[in-house]
């Protein structure tokens, strides 16, 4: 699997506080991995790092090759690369329609309107609601849908089940399978290793800013009792 | 003669009609302040010397150039909303990231340093612009006597005030724009110029005031100190309507002309400070201002 996106010896840091110590991450086109660490770990800064929402960094980030080093932020989209906040980022002012077209088309094989609402219905149902007027788990899905109409390469996706009823996270398991189905490249980060492991294919574990193992999806089994330890959940 | 009030109708109406412009100068200026101040965070101080420099512009576009008065309504504030921009990009852009006083201080600064230079090249007092001749002389309305350059003020400052909300409500610009005010590094993230975006901001509210610069032109003549005097009242009606909204800025904006003129004919004595006692009664019960969110 030829790598798409490749981190390595991330630092970054918020002001004068380093919150990123060497950060090392390959994925490969059409791979997904899920970033799992106990809270405060860095797993958010990996994500905003990455972005280059947080542009205080050092290291190597290449996408497909290309040095992301240098990109502005408004240019990261345009090379690729897609971002679902944990905080989702729904915007009041702006309906659901509105709030859906946001993000310009970055790239070939987003997915259609039709596409996005058949996968969503609740949101075609809203669409004329203010963003933030739809429940957490509508805001969620919308954050994911907005993103994925833009034809983005590869998606990064923070903590999508927090919070949520577990039919909406069963839905947004559906959701990520068929993304999977369709080759999209995905970096999730996610406390739920459980739920994660129906949709991953390897596991990064990250400790203190940086990552401290790396193991496929396989071999969560043996290590459910570390991971228990661990992330005391 | 017909009375409401204890007040004659005529003087009722002539009053409600002053208003009525006054107001569409407030709604036009609240309106570009409301609109940099959401986007920018960024209180333009500058807003009253870019009024005047609309009405200079149509001044010496005349005295220059021989371009009269309806070209000049659309090329001032193209002219003064590109300074606005250049002014974005050069200075303004390094503010961003410090404390909003630095804001504050240049964009006031601005406005001491263009009015100075103003009065310095053409004197304190005003130079006149003459009604363009299809809105010369005035009509009969039967109850009162209508200027129709004073109508016509009325009709296009409120046409322009709703294409500027409906650019800003129902456009994808204008998605962006209300985006970015809400949360501007995800738009950026997104994959929109945001720095570009700022700096058109700017040139549009700066645009609007000099657009409102050049109405006034014939109705208050042209000079230096115009903005100034327009200005305070026009933050006051910022602080009525509240920052964030934008039809709350325009609804403010003649709703304060009006109440403005209707004390002229009541109580004339409190006419010029009718605005600051309704700004400190609003500020009492609702400090966010009548049409903002509570922050
Ligand atoms: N804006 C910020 N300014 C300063 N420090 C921050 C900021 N955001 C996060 N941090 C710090 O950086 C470290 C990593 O935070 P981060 O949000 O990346 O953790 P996380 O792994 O995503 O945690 P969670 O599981 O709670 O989302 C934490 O110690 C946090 O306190
Ligand atoms: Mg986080």
């Amino acid at each position: 699997m030829p790598a798409l996106l490749e981190i390595s010896g991330l630092n970054a840091w918020y002001g004068e506080s380093h919150v990123l110590h060497g950060v090392d991450m390959v994925v490969g086109e059409g791979e997904m991995i899920t970033i799992l660490g106990r809270n405060g770990v860095g797993k958010t800064t990996t994500l905003r790092t990455i972005t280059g929402i947080l542009r205080k960094r050092q290291g190597v980030i290449k996408l497909a090759g290309r040095d992301m080093m240098q990109v502005p932020l408004h240019r990261t989209a345009h090379h690729g690369l897609g971002y679902v906040p944990e905080e989702r980022g729904i915007f009041a002012t702006l309906n659901v329609i509105e709030n859906l077209m946001l993000p310009p088309n970055v790239g070939k094989g987003g997915m259609s309107l039709d596409e996005i609402f058949e996968l969503f219905p609740n949101l075609h149902e809203r669409r004329n609601s203010p963003g933030t007027r739809l429940s957490g788990g509508e805001q969620q899905m919308l954050a994911i849908a907005r993103i994925l109409r833009t034809g983005v390469k590869v998606l990064l996706l923070d903590e999508p089940t927090e919070g949520l009823a577990p039919v909406i996270v069963q839905r947004i398991g559906e959701v990520l399978k068929t993304l999977k189905e369709r080759g999209m490249t995905v970096v999730l980060v996610e406390q739920n290793f459980r739920f994660a492991a129906r949709v991953a294919d390897r596991f990064y574990l990250m400790d203190h800013g940086k990552v401290v193992s790396e193991f496929p999806v396989g071999e969560l089994p043996d290590r459910m009792d570390m991971l228990h330890k661990v992330l005391g959940v | 003669m017909t009375m409401i009030f204890g007040v004659p109708v005529q003087a009722l109406l002539g009053q409600l009609l002053i208003g009525l412009i006054n107001g569409s100068f407030y709604a036009l200026l609240s309106l570009g302040l409301a609109i940099i101040f959401g986007l920018l965070r960024m209180i333009n101080f500058a807003h009253g010397a870019q009024y005047m420099l609309g009405a200079f512009a149509a001044y010496l576009l005349l005295h220059f150039a021989g371009i009269g008065y309806w070209p000049a309504l659309i090329l001032a504030p193209l002219i003064v909303g590109v300074l606005g921009a250049v002014t974005e990009r050069l200075f303004l852009r390094r503010l961003y990231d410090l404390d909003p006083l630095y804001g504050l201080l240049f964009t006031f600064g601005l406005a001491l340093t263009l009015e100075g230079s103003f009065r310095y090249l053409y004197g304190a007092s005003g130079q006149p612009y003459a009604t363009p001749a299809a809105l010369a002389g005035g009509t009969n309305l039967g109850f009162m006597f209508l200027p129709i350059y004073r109508g016509w003020v009325v009709v296009v400052s409120l046409i322009v005030c709703l294409a500027t909300w409906f650019l800003i409500e129902k456009t994808k610009l204008g998605a962006y724009l209300r985006a970015a005010t809400e949360n501007a590094t995800l738009v950026q993230a997104f994959g929109v110029n945001v720095p570009v975006l700022l700096t058109f901001t700017y040139g549009l509210g700066v645009a609007l005031a000099a657009f409102a610069g050049v109405l006034a032109a014939p109705i208050y003549q042209v000079s230096p100190l115009m903005g100034s005097n327009i200005i305070i009242v026009v933050f006051a009606v910022v602080v009525v309507g509240g920052m964030g909204s934008i039809m709350g800025a325009i609804v403010t904006g003649y709703m304060l002309g009006i109440a403005e003129g209707l004390t002229k004919v009541f109580y004339p004595e409190a006419s010029n400070i009718v605005i600051f006692v309704i700004m400190a009664i609003v500020l009492l019960i609702r400090p966010a201002g009548l049409f903002g969110r509570e922050a």
